[in-house]
């Protein structure tokens, strides 16, 4: 646990006016808000920083105490006095400043001015719903190519959730009453799930296409043939016709990915030929080549 | 049974602790539907996250009604660029 400059976090210095201390508390949590920056991890620690800053700062009582002990509040037997002199202020309700939706305090925070610092009622009495929860979840690709339950530990709580098939890399899913607690009586906030679907196959996929890139020997790319080729959910044999061109692509329907929700109803799987020529020739093979070249 | 949508604005008022007249302001600047059932007036549950977000933008970082509508605006364009960069990320992979 370190010691936290809640003067740095705002920009100010250590004899900044209460008037300096909420113009620098504004402009900040007007900067780092989450409603205004959304899907933005950086900014929402920022903004619990500032928010824990002010908290501090614009009171001036945690203010003497933090300039006081602040520092030394690992070892003070000052702060331990502090502390002792604290819990006798229960009654006390911060500064009521509004913005009163920052979520978690720091360590430091908890350690020197425990639960009854915080103020984070709001100095409204607005109720509001509770924070948002974001999470991520990370899925290998072919564990989303069926619809499946899941059990999800968010806060300590099991929340079994399906996970359709066919969700796609970045996609979220809100599950309703989930987040945090409301405030003044407000209703829970929502959990949001991002997906992070990692692709370790050889599939590259779009959507709800899939694409592939099979091998293919000249004879049969010359003759046509048979080959039998790895499909996400088994082999296929599919014919290719004579004369087949490197890099031609074929399509086979409805063997691509899931579409999300549609339940049955699947892409279509690109298949590229990368055509291998013959390597470490024979001088038959070679005598044989020079003849068909002849007779072009 | 059918299923509630709509919570009355007196009601969400009170819930929320917020002047009605800030709802008529949101409505004013066309931030917000209100549907109207007789005497009663209602706001739609699916805007409802929407009208907290404005809540807490207008009174948290004393943003006004002009203000709400920018920031509505941008943030949807946050929005649909980040799905677009996502979905072209994604088509990238195709390539590498």
């Amino acid at each position: 646990m370190d010691y936290i400059d809640y003067y740095k976090i705002l920009g100010l210095s250590k004899n900044a006016t209460e008037k300096e201390i909420k113009n620098a508390y504004r402009k900040l949590a007007r900067k780092y808000h989450p409603d205004l920056n959304p899907n933005d991890k950086e900014a929402e620690r920022k903004f619990k920083e500032v928010n824990e800053a002010n908290e501090v700062l614009s009171d001036a009582e945690n203010r003497k105490k933090y300039d006081q002990y602040g520092k030394d509040w690992k070892h003070a037997e000052q702060f331990e006095k502090a502390k002792q002199q604290h819990r006798q202020q229960r009654s006390y309700q911060g500064s009521g400043q509004p913005f009163g939706e920052g979520a978690d305090y720091s360590d430091f925070f908890e350690s020197m001015f425990g639960g009854a610092g915080r103020s984070r009622q709001g100095g409204q009495g607005i109720r509001f719903r509770g924070q948002d929860y974001h999470a991520e979840l990370h899925l290998d690709l072919n564990e989303v190519y069926v619809t499946h339950k899941r059990t999800l530990t968010v806060n300590g709580n099991n929340i079994r959730i399906t996970i359709p098939a066919g969700v796609t890399n970045g996609q979220e899913i809100k599950i309703r009453g989930h987040g945090g607690p409301g405030i003044n009586g407000g209703p829970n906030g929502d959990l949001y799930i991002k997906f992070i679907i990692n692709n370790h196959t050889t599939f590259k996929r779009d959507k709800q296409d899939l694409y592939t890139t099979v091998d293919l020997d000249l004879y049969t790319a010359l003759l046509g043939g048979d080959v039998t080729i790895d499909t996400f959910d088994g082999k296929v044999k599919i014919k290719v016709k004579p004369e087949t061109q490197n890099n031609t692509k074929v399509k086979l329907k409805g063997k691509g990915f899931p579409v999300y929700k549609k339940e049955g109803v699947y892409g279509d799987l690109y298949v590229t030929y990368n055509i291998k020529l013959p390597t470490s020739l024979t001088e038959k093979e070679k005598e044989l080549f020079a003849e068909l070249a002849k007779l072009r | 049974m059918e299923e509630q949508n709509i919570i009355s604005v007196s009601t969400f008022c009170t819930q929320y602790n917020v002047p009605v007249t800030f709802i008529q302001s949101l409505r004013e600047y066309d931030l917000l539907e209100i549907v109207r059932e007789g005497e009663e007036e209602y706001i739609q549950v699916t805007h409802l996250h929407r009208v907290e977000k404005m809540i807490r933008l207008h009174y948290e970082l004393n943003i006004n009604m002009e203000g709400l509508d920018v920031v509505n605006n941008l943030l949807q364009q946050v929005w649909d660029l980040q799905q677009e960069n996502q979905s072209l990320k994604d088509r990238l992979k195709l390539f590498e």
